[in-house]
């Protein structure tokens, strides 16, 4: 039972992480109604440009987001202007297609650059522990998950708060009526895809310092996220925070009561029995689509 | 009249060149290095036409044909094991029990995920994927599990032993394209067209939406499990991640991308020009890794600049020819474009 609880506590800690990257998953999904098969990739790449400013500056991983939230944000508007919005027919097939290239180029880029062999970020609190009742939490999982709340709640206040995230909300529900209104639907994008790139560098960290990575890790990442933004119902921020501790959660217990290796399936049972009783996922609108 | 036979002859001429060729294709160059490039590049231009059958002409972009790929390769290898059969031609002839169960697992598949539609859909067949190919590695006492999987090695030698493979994938492309112009010719054909135009008025009119979307899917995976066996016994040995591989299933839909999606000829020309290419970048620059940066780049410039794929642009050249020669062209033009 002790076990059983830890892993849940375990679970709901890392599910933070997860809960960030997905959000900024479902966020560029949710104003732009395409895939980024790329963010897996983008997720590395953050804890790759975390790794190599530390390694450096020999500062702490945290401290690096200083640098790597504004430049991946810059880099999520660039890759926006220049690869998404030529997209104009059959957005959403040709927009997995290139996210997809997207996440080779930078898979392969980064194996170049620094090796295919794995790594980790490096700190204090990555080995370092405090009792909890009958178990040891370590550190670094209670930093990530305030990190992580941290930035999901300024996630939450930018786009329920403000009028940029006014747009933001009324382009996600209606490009067409929020083109009408004078909202710059355009750049609308191109910030929104910019800000799901910062919340993947965060999430990044958070990964690369409880997670060894190589450039190949995005493709478990990915599948991952993508099944969690399905199963919170795609373009939902609520759905893929639920979405991300149902998943970690169940897995942790999985990996406790049964065996590790198959913690991921037990969560795509869970994903397949949501789909079969509600195909639009846990918070998605069902809506008529057309593709 | 004579105008519209021409046209005809030249395909028809055209056509029989191009299979000529690749009959001949083991006699004109038989040096291993170009059989196993031509093996590929067939193996190619089957997978794309199958998996074209159900993308292309229904819309449903599915990114897990992978893991029909690798349930083909892991069947024909078990049940090869289980056999106790030798090395040969006879495995060639168990091809088709691959393909059959390939087909009953997409039709359990297909009846789940073809409750979604659109990006959902896409989602769940990557979702699918990674399942299966989590069961490959999960199942040790059947699969072998990360350790993997051989085959009965072929007793063919030299020259000549990529030949019974290159004649066994070109047999199951062509029959790929046999059965993808078919459809295209049938009322089943019209239906899934429909069903890619709007799905919701497909079925106000009376298309049977649901039966048609499955059928497409399960005969596009059936085909693909069948290439996944022969697949596996050219190469002898698999793993989980190297036949239910997310590259091999992204490959097969970029082709019919840059070829023309949903006609017929685009998926077989998208194979030709880019699994050689494929191959040639791996070859030179696969140490590197560098290869995956060649191969983004030619996958950014197709979408970005061909978004509609090569026949269809041409189908457009053309007709905006014959447009503006004469005044009877448009509906054709409009049927070339489709």
């Amino acid at each position: 039972m002790t076990l059983v609880l830890e892993a849940a506590v375990l679970g709901i800690l890392t599910g933070g992480v997860y809960a960030l990257m997905a959000s900024g998953l479902t966020l560029i999904f949710g104003v732009m109604r395409i895939i980024n098969v790329g963010h897996g990739a983008l997720v590395v790449l953050g804890a790759y440009l975390s790794f190599a400013a530390s390694r450096t500056l020999h500062i702490d991983p945290f401290l690096t987001l200083v640098f790597t939230m504004p430049v991946m944000f810059l880099l999520g508007f660039g890759l926006q202007i220049v690869f998404i919005r030529p997209l104009k027919t059959d957005r959403e097939a040709l927009s997995v297609l290139v996210t997809y290239a997207i996440a080779l180029g930078l898979e392969g880029i980064l194996g170049y650059v620094f090796s295919a062999n794995y790594v980790q970020l490096q700190a204090w609190y990555d080995t370092a522990s405090f009792p909890i009742g009958d178990f040891r939490i370590t550190y670094v999982y209670v930093f990530g998950f305030v990190l992580c709340l941290a930035i999901l709640a300024a996630l939450f206040v930018i786009l329920y708060r403000t009028t940029f995230g006014a747009s933001i909300r009324a382009t996600m529900l209606n490009r067409t009526a929020a083109q009408l209104i004078g909202i710059d639907v355009d750049r609308v994008s191109a910030v929104a895809f910019g800000i799901g790139m910062a919340t993947a560098a965060a999430g990044g960290v958070v990964f690369g310092i409880t997670t060894a990575f190589n450039p190949g890790s995005h493709y478990d990442l990915i599948s991952r996220l993508l099944t969690i933004i399905v199963l919170g119902g795609l373009g939902s921020l609520r759905g893929a925070v639920i979405a991300a501790l149902i998943m970690l959660i169940s897995e942790d217990i999985t990996s406790v009561l049964i065996s590790p290796v198959w913690a991921s399936f037990v969560f795509f049972l869970i994903l397949i029995v949501v789909l079969l009783v509600r195909p639009q996922g846990l918070y998605g609108v069902r809506v008529r689509e057309r593709i | 009249m004579s105008l519209a036979r021409s046209p005809h002859a030249w395909k028809m001429a055209g056509l029989v060149a191009v299979l000529a060729i690749a009959l001949l294709l083991p006699v004109i160059a038989p040096d291993p290095a170009t059989t196993n490039v031509a093996v590929f590049t067939v193996m190619y231009v089957g997978l794309a036409t199958a998996w074209n059958i159900m993308g292309g002409y229904t819309g449903y972009i599915s990114l897990g044909h992978a893991g029909f790929f690798g349930f083909g390769s892991y069947t024909l290898g078990l049940l090869l094991a289980r056999l106790g059969m030798a090395g040969g031609y006879a495995p060639f002839l168990i091809v088709p029990v691959a393909g059959l169960a390939t087909a009953a697992l997409a039709l359990g598949i297909g009846w789940f995920a073809l409750r979604t539609r659109a990006a959902t859909f896409v989602i769940v067949t990557i979702a699918f994927m990674f399942m299966l190919q989590l069961l490959a590695e999960n199942l040790v006492g059947l699969t072998g599990g990360g350790g993997g999987l051989s085959y009965p090695v072929p007793p063919w030698g030299g020259d000549y032993f990529n030949t019974p493979f290159y004649y066994a994938m070109l047999a199951l492309a062509l029959l790929s394209l046999a059965i993808s112009w078919r459809i295209r010719r049938s009322k089943f054909g019209l239906g899934l067209l429909a069903i890619r135009d709007d799905e919701d008025k497909a079925l106000a009119v009376g298309v049977p939406t649901r039966a048609f979307k499955l059928t497409a899917f399960v005969i596009s995976a059936a085909l693909v499990g069948m290439i996944g066996g022969v697949y596996g016994y050219y190469v002898t040995y698999i793993y989980p991640q190297f036949v239910v591989d997310p590259l091999i299933g992204i490959s097969m839909v970029l082709m019919v991308f840059l070829g023309g999606l949903g006609t017929l000829t685009g998926p077989v020309l998208g194979a030709v020009i880019l699994e050689p290419a494929q191959l040639y970048l791996a070859y030179n620059y696969g140490a590197s890794r560098l290869y995956l940066v060649f191969y983004a780049a030619v996958f950014l410039v197709v979408i970005l600049v061909l978004p509609r794929g090569i026949v269809p642009s041409l189908g457009r050249l053309v007709s905006d020819r014959r447009a503006r020669a004469g005044p009877s062209a448009p509906a054709a033009a409009k049927a070339v474009a489709r």
